[in-house]
């Protein structure tokens, strides 16, 4: 996983609320066995106006000029605003590759699912959790093509020729993930005899848990 | 200290605190199907690394798997896609020695219907998988969760899940539920009152009497839509009807170990004055058979009522949604609920695809016909087994009969991932978890219901308070 320190970059603003991850990527392209190839089928069923298959390039779809990504003043936009509960739903990661193969970098909404949530950290794509109030400002801030900055260090969101800024809660085991860019297996295998010797009490304990 | 049941469950599986500061939490079972296990097990074999604990997974295909033509095994699979997902996990399974129920065998189905059937799901267990609806195990007072697939790859690798601990939620559902209304619609309801990110970032408990009357299948309908309301976790406490369940089956220890078993699991049960973050309360008479209007599930209401008015929600962001909901859907705010015409009617999912579920639908049709008007009328059981247990007891006769089509065991049109899907604009009573936009297909549109009321909906081609039959 790359590591995440700070972002500069301009934001869409997508202005929905309970945004599912069956929206974000949907069923169809899940066939896939792979981890990449998922980025042209972002918010398929918004973007496009047909319903697409895996395969399919986006100049081949009929675009849907209606839906905000697909404006020309967002194209090369590298921050998703979102609305409440962003990526509800399905626990598919494939939500998360979409988006960074698109582009994006940060998502920043007043909330998030778990799941997603979760998903976020294992691949590098920082969600920031800002209230509803400093979302609606920053999305007047993405529609007047205003840089954007998100310094995770100093968990802090800052807008270019403001003065204001927007500091944002973060774990602190996860803003320490996401620094580093460490790989989880490693980690935790690296305290492999921890595991080992639960594992040992717990065969102990509950011995019908281990079949084999 | 006074513990909760997930205080209890998460205590008794927690490992330790990696240097990083993060919890480790050991996972008893991972349940593996073809979506969301290929890029893991890739993973696993870039890094060189084995299974953890190769016996604490179980594998079946489900998603992908068409349910016509399943005597043609892989061969019945026409798209070619999907084909290779399934063929994958079998690769998969045979280089890791993990145990799968493949497409061929009578004990495949929906992985959260199988986990159960098998006894492989029990109190007191933490169980993974890649799907969100693993919560729906936790009717056993087991911790279930819905995982992303890096995470699925962490647990093979480790047998652990780094995970920060959950708040407790408690959700009451006291008195009785009327004739005619099921988990489905207790679960339904839940979701209308807390919404869809009410409980984010908790575990649910379901307690109070309304919930203890429920059999398993009604616990596992109601944990199983748990993720619908926020919750990566639901969790029913252990008592007598848990444990006849568990009994005897294929996983379930026997003998000695049975007894063991059972001395270890009378404790799992929030204590006296254990500590809730937060509480919701229903009173199960005020539960009526609840339908989706929307395209989350949280839009719902009672089979009573009316499609709302987005002008008359005074909240900008809901309206808005409310608004784009009816659009989708081709609703009329001011519609009443029974006067919501279908075009199809699903019976399955991991929701409402077991024993239980076929037999309340069954009672419904039982001597009727499917509406004329209805194009399509599916009933899926959950399981290879499930379907078994129903010819034998005389329900997918009833079901043919009455002119739904009887399929073998699979995800089916709850995700059209495989054939059954719905057409442009097609409205469909389902017995499914989700009725996001196109999720049953493009520009689908799902009503969320019980088993009983999608039966009622086929035989009048419209929307019926399924009460009345009963």
């Amino acid at each position: 996983m790359e590591a995440f320190v700070l972002h500069t970059g301009f934001a869409v603003p997508l202005d929905r609320a309970n945004v599912d991850t069956d929206q974000i990527i949907p069923k169809q392209y899940l066939k896939s066995i792979k981890r990449t190839g998922f980025g042209d089928y972002l918010f398929d069923s918004w973007r496009f106006l047909d319903s697409g298959e895996i395969g399919m390039t986006p100049n081949e779809r009929r675009i849907n000029r209606d839906f905000v990504l697909n404006e020309a003043k967002y194209q090369g936009a590298s921050i998703l605003l979102a609305r409440d509960n962003f990526a509800c739903g399905s626990s598919r990661e494939h939500a998360v590759w979409a988006l960074q193969e698109y582009g994006f970098k940060v998502v920043i909404a007043p909330s998030f699912a778990d799941i997603f949530y979760t998903n976020c950290f294992k691949n590098g794509l920082l969600p920031v959790s800002l209230s509803e109030q400093e979302v609606d400002a920053l999305f007047v801030c993405a529609k007047q093509d205003k840089r954007i900055e998100v310094d995770l260090e100093k968990q802090c969101v800052s807008v270019e020729d403001q003065s204001e800024f927007y500091t944002f809660e973060i774990a602190e085991n996860l803003k320490k993930k996401m620094l580093s860019g460490m790989d989880d297996i490693a980690l935790t295998l690296s305290q492999s005899e921890l595991i080992e010797r639960f594992e040992a009490m717990h065969r102990e304990n509950q011995p019908w848990l281990f079949r084999e | 200290m006074n513990r909760t049941l997930y205080d209890k469950i998460w205590d008794s599986h927690f490992v330790g605190t990696r240097s990083d500061g993060n919890s480790l939490l050991y996972i008893d079972l991972q349940l593996l199907h073809e979506v969301t296990s290929p890029q893991a097990f890739e993973g696993l074999q870039m890094a060189k690394r084995p299974l953890w604990r190769v016996g604490a997974n179980l594998a079946t295909p489900d998603h992908n798997v068409p349910t016509e033509s399943r005597e043609l095994g892989m061969a019945g699979i026409k798209d070619l896609i999907s084909l290779e997902q399934v063929e994958t996990l079998n690769e998969n399974c045979k280089n890791f020695n993990v145990q799968q129920f493949d497409i061929l065998d009578k004990r495949q189905g929906i992985v959260h219907v199988v986990g159960p059937e098998q006894g492989a799901t029990m109190p007191g267990m933490t169980i993974v998988c890649g799907d969100s609806h693993t919560s729906t195990h936790g009717a056993f007072a087991s911790l279930a969760q819905g995982i992303g697939t890096s995470e699925v790859e962490h647990v093979m690798a480790t047998q652990c899940l780094v995970q920060n601990k959950a708040k407790n939620f408690e959700v009451r559902v006291d008195g009785l539920l009327e004739e005619g209304v099921f988990a489905k619609d207790v679960a339904l309801a839940i979701i209308g009152a807390l919404g869809t990110a009410g409980a984010t970032g908790h575990t649910i408990e379901y307690r109070g009497d309304a919930i203890s009357a429920l059999s398993m299948e009604g616990r596992m309908t109601l944990c199983n839509m748990s993720i619908e309301a926020g919750a990566r976790a639901g969790l029913v406490a252990v008592d007598d009807c848990t444990l006849e369940y568990v009994r005897g089956r294929p996983f379930a220890p026997k003998g000695e170990l049975w007894l063991r078993a059972l001395e270890s699991w009378k404790d799992l049960y929030s204590d006296d004055g254990a500590h809730f973050d937060n509480t919701l309360s229903l009173q199960a008479g005020n539960i009526e058979p609840q339908v989706t209007w929307g395209t989350s599930p949280e839009m719902v209401c009672g089979i009573t009522s009316s499609v709302p008015d987005p002008m008359a929600i005074s909240d900008p962001v809901v309206s808005e949604s409310t608004r784009l909901a009816l659009g989708y859907m081709g609703l009329e705010a001011g519609t009443p609920i029974t006067d919501i015409e279908l075009d199809q009617i699903f019976i399955g999912s991991c929701t409402n695809a077991r024993i239980e579920d076929l037999r309340v639908a069954a009672h419904v049709v039982s001597g009727k016909s499917v509406a004329k008007k209805i194009k399509r009328a599916l009933v899926v059981p959950g399981s290879g087994l499930v379907k078994q247990q129903a010819e034998e007891e005389g329900l997918a006769k009833i079901f043919v009969d009455a002119g739904f089509e009887w399929r073998a065991a699979g995800c089916s049109m709850c995700l059209g991932m495989n054939p059954d899907q719905l057409g442009e604009k097609e409205h469909c009573a389902s017995t499914s978890n989700r009725n996001f936009e196109g999720r049953q297909g493009h520009k689908g549109r799902t009503h969320l219901v019980s088993p009983a009321m999608a039966a009622a909906a086929a035989v009048a081609g419209r929307f019926v308070d399924v009460r009345s039959f009963f």
